[in-house]
């Protein structure tokens, strides 16, 4: 006995690409990439992001030496840049116009062509329904076109007797409008990636910001922006202005935030300067970037001398709020010869220390004080970029109470002067002043983001509420009268259809 | 009237509303349980399909134009059928239940009544839209709720969902009361603006309309899993399977766009107040986890070869999804969203 392997049909290399196409486009697929795409991005909640929060995330990986690393090769701190997370909705995005393509083909014939032949048996439709009618066939036939005229039907007549009639073709278009839009939304949200850029700068007041690449603390441009290309206008910080809940004791409000407020002076470039208002709600339109308030804090105004009475350092040191009563870390880098000295520690602008250690009780200024440590040495022991509110305190030696040997802290009030051990001379606190965060934002995207998602909405009412359907009327002589058979055709659930039928015989002469 | 005077009687507006909900809910249970079949009365029903209905009326061609005309009241009763004409020759309403249903209805309206009252005195304490934080959200959310039922229940016989709708709402306003309650205060900056009448107000509306969806969805789910016998048979009295599936749908459709809305007005407010229109915080997160979920649920229903129960348990995890935005990602998920008012 012989086997011979059954013989199938070979797919070869455009079979299989056809059936992957297939496969991708088919409406399974994308329900399946539609779940796993609000699945995936469930895990961008739950662990801290990079973009978000580079310190959370930092110190969430050093918590968990086992998983960390782990989730950090598996993009778990970068989900929506991640190739998983990415993949998913490029997947998704190329099986939506796998499916908006050939239903877009299809719509357009049928605008184009008349609506199909009536049936042979109308009362096989879902919805059916025979009136006799005092008319001629003809007449008859052109009353039931007219009352279908009324109702926005298409209406086309393929022999003498019958009428077929179909509308709500708004239904396919706005699914499709839908679909188009979200296209339109990725675009947008990738041309702002692409051309936009955010930089992020804090103004003390009284202090001059102008829009030029090195004034910013951070800025990070989109891959296709040319950051040399600013618009110098400059923005002066006139007055920063900040009130806090002190009234309601009720829990999680005391404290909080009531308002912001940056009077500023603006000067375009070439222009004259005006004044204008920087809210957290209502941001600065510059013409180039957008100026927002998105934070503000203290800088603590510090004198440092040396033996002699000789000032070496003098300047305002912002200190960054960690906590919403505005306990503020920061650090004071003084370059001086025969070793640097470094202060780190905090700014209470209601300050106490007691067994919670230092804090502050209220974030408005009413009773401010630094709590420092010193260490001299060598502030900047290697070229690596480090942060203006901490100390790299690798190449120093903190400095120790010349009594009690124990590491020197400072606590300080405004107008407060201490001495430094071994004759290292003193360290004055002068005063506070505020700053305010701004964030000065591009992104050339948004529009068409916003409209995308406006025609997304509007496609998506109309695919919702607007019923596609389709009517057939039969008319058939009845001595000298006519039996008018109307059989119509919802898509999808439609309860209104047999309603539907009856308003349009109700438009029809009766019988009496 | 101090703001202080406001408060208590807005709370106190509150606590009213719930002891009357409590008494309606009641009601409605006992509505349903005078329902359940007893043994001499089993109902002889026999549904006929509708279209072959209108079909049957429709060929008789004398009866001409007052076919179309029953036909019309034969589809509206269509979603209630189980409980609309078609069944009611079969099985008379048992007195009782009727007698309690009623009751629950007038104290479901005084019940409404008193929530809107707590929610504009507390509006009214202050000084603002009231929706600032959880414990606000929480009653404007039962009050829409509570409109949507009363007002639907107005046009159609929603007496079978009362007990559905009640029981969420006096658990929402419970949780509200006593573990959300946060005293009034003034808004903080970020919340400042316009948007927040109008994102704010849309979401709340929506997921009032989704939770009764959700409600339907899994009244659904259970009667078409269960032998309606013994305890259960207070469900044979609900409508049909497929008349519940598409009020869970109908409800849904509805809910959706206003999601959507939802979504896209929050991204213009994030970029006014935050500097950039989506921030991947952990609260637009979920409700990108949601629109996506719900999404789902309205493809799994147009596609061939997935079963309605598939695509209804679809609608249920979505609502799973807004109870973990807010019951979890308010308190728990750091973020820019962090308006709990409780800490």
């Amino acid at each position: 006995m012989t086997y011979s392997a059954p013989t199938q049909p070979q797919l070869g290399v455009v079979g299989w690409l056809r059936w992957m196409w297939r496969q991708l486009t088919s409406m399974r697929t994308a329900l399946f990439l539609l779940l796993l795409l609000a699945l995936g991005a469930v895990p961008g909640s739950t662990f801290p992001q990079r973009s978000l929060d580079s310190a959370r995330t930092a110190q969430w990986i050093a918590d968990h030496p086992t998983a960390g690393p782990w989730l950090d090769r598996l993009g778990f701190f970068e989900v929506y840049a991640s190739p998983w997370f990415s993949a998913i909705y490029l997947l998704l995005f190329i099986s939506l116009i796998g499916c908006v393509l050939p239903r877009t083909k299809i719509l357009w014939h049928q605008v184009r062509s008349a609506p199909p032949k009536a049936p042979g048996r109308l009362e096989r439709l879902s919805a059916h329904t025979t009136a006799e009618v005092d008319l001629p066939p003809e007449q008859a036939l052109a009353e039931a076109r007219s009352a279908l005229r009324a109702k926005r039907y298409r209406v086309h007549a393929h022999d003498e007797s019958t009428l077929s009639a179909e509308k709500g073709y708004l239904r396919e278009a706005g699914n499709l409008v839908f679909h188009v839009a979200l296209i339109g939304v990725i675009i947008g949200v990738a041309s702002g990636y692409l051309f936009g850029w955010r930089g992020d700068v804090i103004v003390p007041v009284g202090q001059t910001f102008a829009n030029t690449l090195i004034r910013y603390d951070t800025f990070s441009p989109g891959p296709w922006v040319d950051p040399t290309a600013l618009t110098p206008y400059t923005v002066r910080l006139d007055s920063m202005d900040v009130t806090f809940e002190s009234e309601v004791q009720g829990r999680g409000q005391f404290g909080m935030p009531r308002d912001f407020t940056a009077t500023t002076t603006f000067t375009p470039d070439g222009g004259t300067p005006r004044t204008e208002i920087v809210k957290v709600n209502g941001p600065l339109e510059t013409g180039n970037g957008t100026v927002f308030l998105l934070g503000n804090g203290y800088s603590a105004k510090v004198t440092v001398r040396d033996a002699d009475g000789t000032v070496v350092y003098r300047d305002s040191t912002p200190f960054l709020p960690m906590d919403n009563f505005y306990k503020s870390s920061g650090a004071i880098k003084v370059l001086r010869a025969g070793g640097d000295l470094g202060f780190s520690g905090f700014f209470l602008p209601t300050g106490t220390i007691d067994e919670q250690g230092p804090r502050s009780l209220f974030p408005d200024l009413l009773d401010p004080g630094l709590v420092l440590t010193a260490y001299e040495g060598e502030l900047y022991p290697n070229a690596n970029p480090q942060s203006v509110y901490s100390l790299d305190t690798s190449g120093m030696k903190q400095l120790v109470d010349d009594k009690t040997k124990e590491p020197l802290r400072l606590w300080l009030k405004v107008g407060d002067t201490a001495q430094l051990p071994g004759g290292r001379g003193s360290i004055t606190f002068d005063g506070v002043e505020r700053f305010a965060g701004f964030s000065i934002r591009t992104d050339p995207g948004k529009s068409l983001t916003l409209v995308s998602s406006l025609l997304a909405l509007a496609g998506l009412v109309a695919s919702l509420v607007i019923r596609r359907r389709r009517v057939f009327v039969r008319v058939t002589a009845d001595e000298g009268r006519s039996l008018v058979s109307v059989g119509g055709l919802g898509k999808g659930d439609d309860d209104g259809i047999a309603d539907e039928i009856a308003q349009i015989l109700a438009r029809l002469p009766r019988t009496p | 009237m101090t703001d202080q005077t406001l408060a208590t009687y807005s709370n106190l507006s509150i606590y009213s509303a719930m002891a009357v909900l409590t008494l309606a809910m009641i009601l409605y249970a006992v509505h349903l349980a005078r329902l359940m079949p007893s043994k001499e009365r089993e109902p002889k029903r026999e549904l006929v399909p509708v279209g072959a209905e209108v079909g049957a009326v429709g060929t008789d061609a004398g009866v001409g134009i007052a076919a179309g005309d029953s036909a019309s009241t034969l589809t509206g009763g269509a979603i209630d059928c189980g409980w609309g004409n078609l069944v009611e020759e079969a099985w008379v309403e048992p007195a009782g239940a009727r007698k309690a249903a009623g009751m629950a209805w007038m104290l479901t309206l005084l019940g409404t009544a008193l929530v809107v009252l707590g929610v504009a005195l507390r509006a009214a304490e202050v000084h603002r839209w009231p929706l600032g934080n959880m414990y606000e959200f929480a009653i404007v959310g039962s009050m829409f709720a509570l409109l949507v039922y009363c007002g639907w229940a107005l046009r159609r016989d929603l007496r079978w969902l009362g007990l559905f709708v009640v029981t969420p709402v006096l658990l929402t306003l419970g949780l509200a009361i006593t573990v959300w309650y946060t005293d009034a205060a003034e808004l903080m900056p970020s919340l400042k603006s316009v948007w927040l009448a109008i994102h704010v107000t849309v979401a709340t509306l929506s997921v009032a309309l989704f939770g009764i969806g959700a409600s339907i969805a899994l009244i659904y789910l259970i009667k078409d899993r269960v032998p309606l016998t013994g305890k259960l048979g207070f469900l044979r009295r609900l409508p049909e399977g497929p008349a519940l599936e598409k009020l869970a749908y109908g409800l849904h459709i509805v809910a959706f766009p206003l999601w959507t809305f939802t979504l896209i007005a929050g991204a213009i407010w994030a970029r006014q107040a935050w500097g950039a229109y989506w921030n991947w915080d952990p609260k637009e997160v979920w409700t990108f986890v949601i629109w996506a979920v719900y999404a789902a649920y309205l493809h799994a229903r147009a596609t061939t070869g997935v079963s309605r129960r598939a695509a209804t348990w679809i609608a249920v995890a979505g609502f799973a999804c807004i109870i973990i935005n807010y019951a979890v990602v308010n308190m728990w998920f750091v973020g820019q969203h962090s308006y709990s008012g409780i800490s």
